[in-house]
């Protein structure tokens, strides 16, 4: 650039700093090996698996029965872990 | 006041941390963050120091958070959090601005352990003595992870980190955890609470009285770490429940009353409290752990391990005598 080059103004510099997309477009799901499946005969709606989710990946259903999320599940495993019925189960994604 | 949560009630709340974060599978950060937000009673804004919630939840164009967020440096989210309640203070006394309209704002500093042992301290004694009405939520995964792992004044003694290796010599961190929240108790502020997610409803219910409280509050919160304390990542809560369990992290409220700090145990501790023979030895935490390994292989060292055991309880009968109980 030669100095004679103007630099843009503060005007024409793209917004920084702000972040202005829900990370709801980046899903995470890919980072999986395992995803949890529910064995809805088994469960009892106690929802602790939603509870304990760190990526608010198990919704609750009309129903009131937890689902999970795969586009954003990481397959932590916290879910299957901590079910009091063991109605969860890790399997090969 | 004190309205009633059960766990369906809080379970039915929308989540205010959207998903799609860059935490690790199995932070318990996401899980902290969750529920402290569905404690909430109406607007919040919130302050966040540096420190991997910041960064996994606001990695640039995205954002994670449903609500208004504050990133500021690693040192300052208590003076950011104290501008936040201050300038909605001004609002109201004058009616005019944008938050004057609202009854009340749930204004919450998140931070690390190396934002509030450390390098954050200045700032958050300073607010708690100045008496700013918020909420400051302490995430304490006892090293600096964001930056790779290294010992704050929050890492447990022989604990291996990046700058307090498990050598030959130096059987990892030298130096004890320092009580913060004991500390900040002594700041004669409205309320403190240590918390583990393993007790969700505890957690919430002291966010929510923390919230509803008039003055500071602080809450310390384990938090542990897949990445820096090494352990598979649906471990989580089982460790947050082992660190109540073997008094590693005694469950407690602090509230101070008519001159007086006045601490209570909060029911998980309180059953062992009760009932001694329910503390688990602290073995049983450790050798979950990578961060520990070095205290079980190549050689078991009882010797460490028994030291370790020595300060919890010393600290837990530290706390039932606050709490009035010895
Ligand atoms: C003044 C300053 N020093 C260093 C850094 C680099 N830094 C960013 S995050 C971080 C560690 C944060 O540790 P902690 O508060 O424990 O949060 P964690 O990442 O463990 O959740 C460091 C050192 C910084 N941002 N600012
Ligand atoms: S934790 Fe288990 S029983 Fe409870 S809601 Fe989830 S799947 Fe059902
Ligand atoms: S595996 Fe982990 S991320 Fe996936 S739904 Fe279960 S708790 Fe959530
Ligand atoms: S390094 Fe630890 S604290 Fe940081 S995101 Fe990963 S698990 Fe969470
Ligand atoms: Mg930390």
């Amino acid at each position: 650039m030669s100095l004679e080059e103007k630099l843009p103004g503060w005007k024409e510099i793209p917004i920084g700093g702000i972040p202005f997309k829900p990370s709801t477009e980046y899903k995470t799901g890919d980072w999986k090996v395992f995803k949890p499946v529910i064995n809805y005969e088994k469960c009892t709606k106690c929802l602790f698996c939603h509870i304990y989710c760190p990526d608010g990946a198990i919704k609750i259903k009309e129903d009131g029965y937890p689902e999970p999320d795969y586009d954003f599940c990481k397959g932590c495993g916290i879910c299957a872990e901590e079910c009091p019925v063991k109605a969860i189960e890790m399997v090969k994604d | 006041m004190a309205e009633k949560l059960t766990l369906k009630d809080i379970a039915k709340k929308p989540d205010l941390l959207m998903s799609g974060h860059r935490l690790c599978a199995g932070c318990a950060a996401g899980t902290i963050v969750r529920l402290a937000l569905k404690a909430t009673r109406g607007p919040v804004i919130l302050a966040n120091a540096t420190g991997c919630l910041e960064v996994a939840t606001t990695i640039f164009p995205y954002s994670s958070w449903k609500v208004p967020w504050i990133h500021n440096a690693f040192e300052n989210v208590a003076a950011t959090a104290s501008g936040i309640e201050a300038a909605f203070r001004a609002m109201k006394k004058v009616n005019k601005g944008p938050l004057a309209k609202y009854e009340h704002i749930d204004v919450i500093a998140f931070a690390g352990d190396g934002g509030t042992y450390d390098i954050g301290f200045q700032a958050l004694s300073g607010a708690l003595e100045r008496g700013h009405d918020f909420l400051y939520i302490l995430y304490d995964n006892e090293a600096y992870m964001n930056t790779g792992i290294q010992r704050s004044g929050g890492t447990p003694r022989f604990a291996w980190t990046t700058t307090s290796p498990a050598g030959k010599v130096i059987p990892g961190k030298r130096k004890w955890k320092k009580p913060i929240a004991r500390v900040v108790a002594e700041h004669e502020i409205p309320y403190v609470a240590t918390a583990s997610i393993a007790y969700p409803m505890d957690f919430v219910r002291k966010v929510r009285k923390g919230l509803e409280v008039e003055g500071p509050a602080f809450i310390h919160v384990l938090s542990p770490c897949t990445r820096g304390w090494r352990y598979p990542p649906e471990k989580t809560i089982k460790i947050a429940k082992l660190a109540v369990e073997t008094c590693f992290l005694p469950l407690w409220e602090a509230e101070f009353k008519d001159g007086e700090i006045v601490y209570t145990l909060s029911a998980p501790s309180e059953r062992i409290a009760r009932k001694p023979e329910l503390k688990k030895p602290i073995e049983e935490y450790l050798k979950l752990q990578g961060r520990f390994s070095h205290l079980f292989r190549p050689k078991k060292r009882d010797d460490l391990i028994s030291e370790i055991q020595q300060w919890v309880d010393y600290e837990w009968r530290l706390i039932l005598k606050r709490c009035g109980k010895l």
